[in-house]
């Protein structure tokens, strides 16, 4: 349990700093600063050349050809503006002040700083893994229910949808619908459209799930007893059954968000992802597909840190969820 | 009497052999010699579609061709001036009109059969076909008309235009002369488009280039062998080439490339990126030479939607065309776009910023008097402000009817050059108000957007000449060419300086007197400069290397930048 309870607490957490993503960076994600092209992280130091402790931490920067001065970093700092909801806010949790630059970890191709882009990043792509899962997991119970519980020919026609559905080439459709959407859509519309896709195709799976275990619950004594006292298919499905199956709905989201999260991955590499200047983890991953850049700029690869904590906090979670229902019999 | 019956007989037997040696017309060239043997291996990314140079319109096929055929008078890649090569001289005569080709005398093609006059003839027939519908056909159609040839003698052949010729015998260069003797049958039967695929064997092949084909390996390698039947000799009389083989390794993608080049599995690398370039050349040791051969002719460049729209139910777009015609509006753009940052981030410094489509790699045409644009974002708001255009109190452009200036700029999934050229140009646009949008789409989606539904606002983009000459961009600049992409519309509605253009690129093609086409391709590349149909970015520069042992390499500026030398290659002993 303690680890399942870590990992919802470093789950939440990534939520929340993608959710104050604009507050957590120095700089914003678009502000390509041309002169630190693939800059490397900033060295963040307490200790000064001459081998003093500082109590703040600080960064060396140039002023001039002969002197290096110290610039110590500085908290809720004022910086460019940004909406926070309906505030608009300049106010960064941290900085350093100018020529000095803090780039926490380095910067990509453009100068942009890449702190910055990973948790404005991270807005994209759990907003993507989390779309794709709510729209999967809908369609999915609700066919599935439906399937399991009337049978017969409905039952018949929804499976062979799914089957269907499964086999489907999924990356030439997203292929298709990325030339056909017009170009007058903003790049994050465009973009969530293309995941709701994949999510909209991925309703099969958790529809088969649904059906097994609605299958199995419509035959249990309390389901038979209320039909016995005149309830209705509809108030059986919604009083009975799927509540019964919100377990295992929580635990298949466990498993859809990672997945998700790594097709967003996928879209991206393929050049489908999110378009500049937009970061996703998806599309700053891709920048290390180049051999050039795999090898010269090790932090560009810092980025697969983000989705792989959230894919094992996730895992985490689905394990115990399965766990504790295996535990607990229906 | 018998022994002197021999001896007579073995004596005219020499005879014929030294006055059929001496009768073999081979070009001695001014080449210090080199060393015989070895192989060449060369990773490349992807296969040659066809050998058959009739129907082969890839680079890479070309590239392959090139190494196992020859054409009459040859472009020298390096110099950009043509040379002779299976022709020992040609006479023009009739104003430009009539070109009197003299062939080289006991030439024979790699199969040791004998080269002459009714190869040519051959050769030209079927690159007129129609249907054969040979991709070089079209420069053979000239004031309208098909060139003509006439036989003169078994090594003279007449070629007769119905206008003079302005590029004169670069013409040439790009027709590789075919065997008669293996392909007349074929194309008797209508199956020469089928003849020499990648299956055919070494016994079907015959050309009068230095190598000729060995085995292909389908998905592995492609191999051609000396041809020892070439025409071309170094200074000390030695038949080139000097290698044994070439070897073609297919790899599949750049990466791929630049780790067999890094690791010496593979002897030459050509076509990479600024930035693998620049890893290798960090890691380079005395083992490989890694060469920068400067711009290309590669012009990079952002373009707006000038087609018609009238009849396409486009609203959107046509709305913005108000904007994307006016010529303040785009030299404010070209303006506000920093080119340095361009050549130094997407291309490592290993690129020219351009003002107009002729490269500074071009020798012979790029015009002096066309200055270099300076990015000025003071002048660019000037521009803009005087066009009727203003600024709302957010900072966002907005033109005379109040709407906000934005519009989305397409580039092609997997071009990584161009998406970057292309955040950057939003970025430089941004800071004058100008919102922009980058999509990138998948390659055959972009072509039908630009070629056929004309559903786009604004692409970057990138060409490349097949030729220094002039004449390799008529199909881009008169407002019927093919590849004329701002606006294929053919409206007929066009502006005075498109006219001139037209006008110019068509005297530049009739006129024989090199100074006078100068003249008038320096007046085009003005006219681009100043009206920018285009906006140049930057010219990428050829980057290419090899393992330091291999001697004579010379990467030029001219498709193909490396291979154009191949028979003069060759490995130092250490």
């Amino acid at each position: 349990m303690l680890k399942a309870a870590l990992a919802c607490g470093v789950l939440a957490s990534i939520h929340v700093t993608a959710l104050l993503a604009d507050f957590a960076s120095p700089v914003p994600f678009a502000t390509q600063q041309r002169e630190y092209a693939f800059a490397p992280p900033t060295h963040i130091r307490w200790f000064d050349r001459e081998g003093g402790f500082q109590l703040r931490p600080f960064v060396y920067a140039r002023v001039d050809a002969t002197n290096v001065k110290r610039y110590p970093v500085q908290f809720f700092v004022h910086g460019s503006s940004y909406q926070l909801g309906p505030v608009t806010l300049d106010r960064h949790l941290f900085g350093v002040a100018a020529p000095a630059r803090l780039f926490l970890l380095g910067t990509d191709g453009f100068g942009r700083d890449q702190f910055s882009r990973l948790l404005a990043g991270g807005r994209i792509s759990l907003t993507a893994g989390w779309l794709a899962t709510i729209l999967s997991l809908s369609i999915g119970t609700g066919l599935g229910a439906l399937a399991g519980f009337y049978g017969g020919w409905l039952d018949h026609s929804i499976m062979r949808i799914g089957e269907a559905s499964l086999t489907l080439p999924w990356l030439y459709l997203l292929l298709a619908g990325r030339a056909f959407l017009p170009l007058g859509v903003p790049a994050a519309s465009a973009y969530l459209i293309l995941i709701a896709v994949v999510g909209v195709l991925g309703w099969a799976r958790p529809a088969r799930v649904v059906r097994g275990l609605t299958l199995a619950l419509r035959e249990r004594g309390y389901v038979v007893a209320a039909r016995g006292f005149g309830a209705t298919s509809g108030y059986i499905l919604r009083r009975h059954i799927l509540p019964d199956a919100l377990p295992v709905l929580v635990t298949q989201a466990a498993i859809l968000v990672p997945q998700y999260i790594l097709a967003e991955l996928t879209l991206s590499f393929l050049g489908l992802g999110i378009d500049e200047p937009v970061p996703s983890w998806g599309n700053m991953l891709a920048a290390v597909q180049h051999y050039n850049i795999l090898v010269s700029y090790w932090w560009m690869l810092v980025p697969a840190l983000a989705p792989a904590a959230v894919s094992l906090c996730c895992f985490a979670i689905g394990d115990a969820l399965l766990r504790r229902r295996r535990a607990v019999p229906l | 009497m018998q022994i002197r019956r021999k001896c007579s007989a073995a004596q005219l037997l020499l005879l014929v052999c030294a006055s059929s040696l001496s009768a073999e017309d081979l070009l001695v060239t001014s080449l210090p010699p080199g060393r015989y043997g070895g192989d060449l291996v060369v990773a490349e990314r992807s296969e040659p579609k066809v050998l058959n140079p009739v129907i082969a319109v890839d680079s890479l096929s070309r590239e392959v061709i090139g190494l196992m055929m020859a054409d009459l008078v040859h472009i020298n890649r390096e110099s950009q001036r043509t040379e002779p090569a299976l022709a020992r001289s040609v006479d023009i005569s009739e104003g430009g009109r009539r070109f009197i080709v003299h062939l080289r005398r006991g030439l024979r093609f790699s199969d040791g059969h004998p080269f002459d006059a009714d190869d040519v003839l051959f050769s030209f027939q079927v690159y007129l076909d129609e249907n054969i519908h040979s991709p070089q056909r079209d420069l053979l159609i000239i004031g309208g008309k098909p060139v003509s040839l006439t036989k003169q003698d078994q090594y003279t052949v007449a070629f007769a235009f119905a206008q003079p010729y302005g590029p004169g015998e670069r013409l040439f260069d790009g027709f590789p002369i075919l065997p008669r003797h293996l392909l007349i049958g074929p194309y008797k039967e209508g199956k020469l488009n089928k003849s020499w695929g990648l299956n055919m064997t070494a016994g079907e092949f015959a050309g009068l280039g230095p190598f000729r084909y060995k085995e292909y390996v389908p998905g592995q390698r492609l191999v051609v062998e000396r041809n020892p039947y070439y025409w071309k000799q170094d200074s000390a009389r030695q038949r080139l080439p000097y290698l044994n083989r070439i070897i073609f390794e297919y790899v599949g993608n750049e990466d791929a490339q630049v780790l067999r080049f890094q690791s010496g599995d593979a002897d030459i690398i050509s076509r990479i990126s600024a930035a693998n370039f620049e890893t290798l050349s960090k890691q380079a040791n005395g083992v490989r030479r890694l060469i920068d051969a400067g711009p290309s002719l590669e012009y990079t460049f952002l373009f707006f939607n000038l087609n018609d729209l009238s009849n396409k139910s486009l609203p959107q777009i046509e709305s913005k065309q108000g904007w994307f015609r006016d010529l303040s509006f785009r030299r404010a753009v070209s303006m506000l776009i920093d080119r340095q940052s361009i050549d130094r981030l997407v291309y490592a410094g290993r690129a020219a910023p351009i003002s107009t489509h002729v490269t500074p790699g071009n020798k012979l045409w790029a015009s002096s008097r066309v200055t270099p644009v300076s990015r000025s974002l003071e002048t660019a708001r000037s521009l803009l402000a005087s066009a009727g255009f203003s600024w709302n109190a957010g900072g966002k452009l907005i033109d005379g009817a109040g709407r906000p200036v934005g519009f989305s700029i397409v580039t092609n999934t997997g071009n990584n050059e161009r998406l970057q050229m292309a955040t950057m140009i939003q970025q430089d646009l941004e800071q004058a108000g100008i919102t922009v949008r980058v999509v990138s789409l998948e390659f055959r989606s972009l072509l039908d957007r630009l070629m056929t539904t004309f559903n786009y606002e604004a692409c970057v983009l990138g060409l490349a000449s097949g030729d220094v000459d002039p004449g390799s961009e008529m199909s881009v600049w008169p407002s019927d060419g093919s590849t004329h992409l701002w606006d294929l519309s053919k409206s007929g509605l066009k502006s005075g300086w498109q006219m001139e253009i037209d006008h110019l690129m068509a005297s530049q093609m009739r006129s024989t007197d090199r100074a006078e086409r100068k003249r008038m391709y320096d007046r085009v590349q003005e006219l681009i400069a100043g009206n920018l149909p285009i906006i140049p970015l930057v010219s990428p520069d050829v980057l290419a290397g090899a393992k330091a042992k291999l001697k004579n390499f010379s990467p030029a500026v001219l498709l193909p930048y490396v291979l154009w030398n191949i028979e003069e290659l060759y490995w130092s002993e250490q």
